[in-house]
């Protein structure tokens, strides 16, 4: 069935949107995701105003190119950390769509949790569904225009915050407030404040379900990541089927009616706005809105729950159905593999980097004592929370001597030294063109803060 | 671009747009033998898959036009229809103009404190000396070597031996004005081996090297006959001609017998490019403090 029917297509091919007014539901799920929303929506606007050890807590100061995440400094050398971190990402990704369908687009994608958020303000407003439906359809009131006005207005104030929470993450928060007071803001900032502003805005006030059903591609793909023993919401048809509306009192096998009393529930609580009763529908989030009401008028109604429910492909079709199978459990696996990896990694990642870049026009240089010289410029960065001082060494060529003008290699929390170096060799120790040597360097005051790199060294051809 | 050119890329960018308007009008009519609207189109793939046809959003829609009349207004204000400017008459090289004003105005003013002081003094000042450094890597390293070593044919700079001077302010005429040596003259061409292998015996004896003393005897009659009048009475050399020191055995292109012979069979002629235009008066003024701490140190 279409998302939008004919007949509200009188001329062309493009249809006017009709406005899905979910109603309000209570339940299990329900419960779930406003405890999704809150936890969500309360990490993202709080995280910006924590401190550790005298800066923000989560800051990604992307011209310094520095990303602060509490004790952790990582620089752009650190990115492999971010690969694999979206890696796990997507192994989280294929793990829970895998067992349970769509987990996130229900629960905690931030379209639904701003939309639920935007929803929730808007029930406080303008009133429950049907008196949102009545006021839509009336003309344009005093009252009408009070309560969008005041509807549009919460809403841009709540998406101005969102924004300006948004940069807070790129800016220091503190300074981006007093920036604003003191009407100092940059351009940049502005438009960017701007701009997340009015997406949320856009977004979560106006393009709602739209974003799902047409823009994301979660719902298009997540066919290919189902299989027949993946959770999905699904109403039972044969217990539920004829459907129709019956007194209380009636036991409804009696009336030949099935267990739906057509109460169209499922319905209006539907944020996409369709039937689950027509079956899976790639315009389902998962968020199990229809669960929760149905359940509770089957309760009124004194029938059996679970009328629709969780359940898998196989199960209704009568086959055995098992959630922990081999591609869940591998899954499953990868994803504590790959996570722990990644733990372990930056736990035990060292806070000094080292790069050797050889002179290159130079090629190798022949001394007066009849040497052969070869020059490199190092780059020492010192990603440590303290200054240290380092010691340079050099291995792989017998008796080869190392030379630079500084005396000591002092290096400042937090910078890059640029290092000028020369390595001598005696050309009789010389086996090839050219030979790999190993410099490491050492902190004086931190033994285990070591690195090696390799570089190469050049001499004469031999004749 | 000639005319011809700047017409094709203008006809052809508005017939492109002209067409993509014309294109998502052409497909919102209905055509005749199409299915109807929320109806399968009847072709079926892979045994079971089929397609409905269904109407896209009008917000879509909406969206198409904006981006065609978003097109249509970049145009208008930024280089795209051929020769035609723009009102912001932007191009990539007044872009890089602005930054380079931009840099100048952020920098400037570091270069310009540190072009005041007196170069010896910058020389002891190791934050003018990590700043000249930094400048050195980037503009004189590929040639001189990242520490100042030089390369052959390229001079040391971190030595005492200079061949035009090894004062503060010489150093920094060098890097502003550049050097274009006089050349050393092909002296060797219509010697006979004899001749020139004694030459060259002189030459190193000069330095210290260990030579046969016959031969260098030999030489130091053809040195003192031709070479003198650059290089100086005792081959100490001539900085006002850029004649190089020969006593020093500091060689800018090699100390080896065989090197020197070609000098003298082929000549030589370095050039140092000028860099006042490349870096400017407070830069350079940097560079040379920085040059002359290596050289005294």
């Amino acid at each position: 069935m279409p998302t939008i029917s004919p007949d509200d297509n009188a001329s062309g091919f493009y249809a006017k949107h009709k406005k899905v007014y979910p109603r309000e539901v209570h339940g299990v799920f329900a419960t779930g995701r406003v405890l999704g929303v809150l936890v969500l929506l309360g990490g993202y606007y709080l995280v910006p105003w924590l401190w550790w050890d005298g800066h923000q807590a989560v800051l990604f100061d992307l011209p310094a190119r520095k990303f602060y995440i509490f004790g952790l400094i990582f620089w752009p050398q650190d990115f492999i950390y971010l690969a694999a971190l979206l890696i796990i990402a997507a192994f989280a990704l294929f793990f829970f769509t895998a067992l349970a369908g769509r987990l996130w687009c229900g629960y905690a994608c931030p379209q639904t949790v701003w939309t639920e958020a935007f929803l929730w303000i808007e029930r406080k407003v303008e009133g429950d569904r049907n008196k949102q439906i009545k006021l839509d359809k009336g003309i344009l009131t005093r009252y009408k225009f009070s309560r969008k006005a005041l509807k549009h207005g919460i809403w841009l104030g709540f998406s101005l915050w969102t924004g300006f929470t948004f940069v807070g993450y790129f800016t220091p928060i503190l300074s981006l407030g007093q920036e604003i007071i003191h009407y100092s803001l940059g351009p940049w900032e502005t438009f960017w404040i701007i701009f997340y502003s009015f997406a949320t805005y856009g977004n979560a006030g106006w393009m709602r379900e739209q974003v799902c059903i047409y823009m994301c591609p979660y719902a298009r793909f997540q066919s290919a990541m189902f299989d027949k023993d993946t959770l999905i919401i699904s109403y039972d048809k044969l217990r539920g089927e004829p459907r129709g509306a019956r007194k209380k009192s009636v036991a409804p096998r009696t009336v030949a009616l099935g267990d739906c009393v057509d109460c169209t529930l499922c319905v209006q609580v539907c944020p996409t706005g369709i039937d689950i009763r027509d079956g899976l529908q790639y315009q389902c989030i998962g968020c199990a809105a229809c669960v929760d009401v149905c359940n509770e008028v089957m309760g009124k109604m004194g029938y059996a729950r679970q009328l629709i429910k969780y359940t898998t492909q196989n199960a209704i079709d009568g086959i055995a159905t098992h959630l922990v199978r081999p591609r869940v459990v591998i899954y499953f696996m990868l994803l504590v593999g790959l996570s722990s990896a990644l733990i372990y990694s930056i736990s035990t990642r060292i806070p000094l980097k080292l790069d050797i870049l050889r002179d290159r026009n130079v090629l190798y240089r022949l001394t007066a004592d009849g040497y052969i010289e070869n020059s490199y410029t190092l780059k020492i960065i010192n990603m440590d929370q303290v200054d240290h001082r380092y010691d340079l060494s050099v291995t792989g060529l017998a008796e080869i001597k190392l030379h630079h003008h500084d005396k000591e290699i002092q290096v400042p929390s937090g910078e890059a030294l640029v290092l000028p170096v020369q390595l001598v060799v005696d050309p009789g120790h010389l086996h090839g063109l050219s030979q790999p040597v190993v410099f490491t360097l050492v902190a004086q005051d931190k033994p285990q803060l070591t690195v090696s790199e390799k570089g190469a060294f050049i001499g004469p051809l031999r004749r | 671009m000639s005319p011809f050119w700047s017409m094709y890329v203008t006809i052809l960018t508005l017939f492109t747009i002209g067409a993509c308007y014309w294109m998502i009008r052409w497909t919102t009519k209905k055509r005749s033998d199409e299915a109807a609207q929320g109806h399968v189109t009847g072709h079926t793939w892979d045994d079971d898959l089929q397609e409905y046809n269904n109407p896209l959003p009008r917000w879509w829609l909406g969206l198409f036009y904006i981006t065609i009349f978003f097109a249509l207004g970049y145009l208008m204000f930024y280089p795209g229809l051929g020769n035609v400017e723009g009102r912001f008459a932007w191009t990539q090289v007044n872009q890089y103009e602005q930054e380079m004003q931009e840099a100048d105005r952020t920098y400037g003013p570091i270069f310009a404190a540190f072009a005041k002081q007196d170069m010896v003094a910058l020389a002891k000042d190791p934050k003018a000396m990590t700043a000249g450094r930094n400048l050195f890597l980037n503009n004189c390293a590929t040639c001189h070597g990242s520490d100042a070593q030089g390369a052959p044919g390229f001079p040391n700079l971190a030595d005492k031996d200079w061949i035009y001077g090894g004062e503060a302010q010489t150093i920094k005429d060098s890097i502003l004005k550049g050097r274009v040596s006089v050349g050393m003259p092909a002296m060797g061409m219509g010697m006979t081996e004899v001749t020139l292998n004694a030459l060259v015996d002189y030459v190193l004896s000069l330095s210290g090297q260990p030579v046969n003393a016959q031969s260098a005897k030999a030489g130091k009659v053809i040195f003192d006959g031709m070479c003198v009048a650059c290089h100086g009475p005792e081959g100490k050399g001539m900085q006002a001609l850029g004649a190089p020191n020969l006593t020093d055995n500091i060689w800018l292109y090699g100390g080896t017998p065989a090197v020197i012979k070609e000098t003298l069979l082929k000549g030589r002629k370095g050039i140092m490019p000028a860099h006042a235009d490349i870096l400017g008066d407070d830069k350079a003024h940097l560079i040379a403090a920085y040059v002359y701490g290596l050289s005294v140190n």
